[in-house]
């Protein structure tokens, strides 16, 4: 079969079973893309994975991005990077419709109002395994600190809280 | 056709600035659609989050989605999805072509350890938020603390808590009315 018609089906199938967004996602992208179809070693792997979690943007989106590249240059990262959106985009449009059809059923209502306090409580997990990545010394304690008494005292916008986040790893990292 | 190249741009930004996968995004997202925009309600977010975290495939994608589509049908979700990816897309690429030292440059890292600061305090932020639209009593916040524990102590997947609190909704709701 022709390797980007494969890649395509490749991640059309991670994006079948990617329960849970980028992280639950790639044990299984390492599976097809290192272990079943040898597209790339493991070193190579685990450096996409370490560029696709530096660069803006969702992991999973990234990866395929990344992988498509390297195994078939442009048009490999244009159709693995459709491929694990397409399930996506099948399944909430027809999803959407019906949801918006349905919003005022009673079951739908319910079971919302059960989701959203488990929501908060995945939400606030990520939270914690994050900081215990990200808070590993002083200085990213500082800049967590002082990004965060931004956010609650001011309306600043979020996108200036990444680029001032960014500035002071320059000057706390860098020259400091 | 205005409305939905906005809604572009909007997505494209948000697309642009998500660091550290999709929790971080959720304040920059509301922000833009729902305070800017006011394209939707802050109860009408949430529900879209939790429908989103629902489904699988990335959190981003997923919510974009479906606010795409909200507001203009397929195309909504075509021009949603394509300026959600977008950036990342063009951004792998030129990563691709001209930087394969892109993650030893001593300049990149630094920024990016100043990054990784602020993405924990973004998903705090998000919670935040998100707590707002949740009524404040015992078994709510019950359901909370239960979330938490059977993630971060026990390992279970996130999708059985959807699953699940899912079903107390419905089963609540139906003794409820009985």
């Amino acid at each position: 079969m022709n390797t980007i018609l494969k890649l395509y089906m490749c991640f059309f199938k991670i994006g079948v079973f990617g329960y849970g967004g980028g992280y639950a996602m790639l044990p299984l992208i390492q599976r097809e893309v290192v272990t079943k179809n040898a597209w790339l070693t493991t070193t190579e792997f685990l450096d996409i994975i370490g560029i696709s979690q530096m660069t803006p943007g969702p992991i999973s989106i990234n990866t395929a991005t990344f992988v498509g590249y390297k195994i078939s240059g442009f048009w490999g990262s244009v159709f693995a990077t459709l491929g694990v959106v397409s399930f996506s985009f099948i399944l909430v449009s027809i999803a959407t419709h019906y949801i918006l059809k349905f919003k005022d059923s009673n079951v739908l209502k319910s079971a919302l109002t059960g989701m959203r306090p488990a929501l908060i409580g995945l939400i606030f997990s990520a939270f914690l395994s994050l900081s215990k990545q990200s808070y590993i010394d002083i200085k990213s304690i500082i800049i967590g600190g002082f990004i965060l008494l931004m956010s609650l005292k001011t309306k600043i916008h979020p996108i200036l809280t990444i680029v001032i986040a960014g500035g002071m790893g320059t000057l706390f990292y860098g020259i400091m | 056709m205005k409305e939905l190249f906005i809604m572009f741009l909007s997505f494209f930004k948000i697309g642009a600035f998500t660091f550290g996968g999709g929790y971080a995004m959720i304040p920059l997202i509301e922000r833009e659609v729902v305070d800017n925009r006011k394209w939707i309600s802050k109860e009408e977010f949430t529900d879209i989050l939790v429908i989103a975290q629902s489904f699988p495939g990335a959190m981003p994608v997923n919510s974009s989605l479906f606010i795409g589509y909200k507001l203009g049908g397929i195309i909504g979700a075509v021009m949603a999805i394509l300026g959600v990816i977008l950036p990342s897309f063009l951004i792998i690429i030129v990563i691709a072509l001209f930087f394969s030292q892109f993650r030893e440059n001593p300049i990149v890292d630094n920024i990016f350890k100043g990054i990784s600061g602020a993405v924990p305090v973004l998903v705090l932020l998000a919670v935040k938020g998100l707590s707002k639209s949740v009524n404040k009593n015992i078994i709510n916040l019950l359901i909370v603390v239960i979330s938490i524990c059977a993630i971060t102590i026990f390992d279970v997947h996130p999708i059985i808590i959807i699953f699940l609190s899912a079903i107390y909704g419905i089963f609540l709701s139906e003794r409820m009315e009985s």
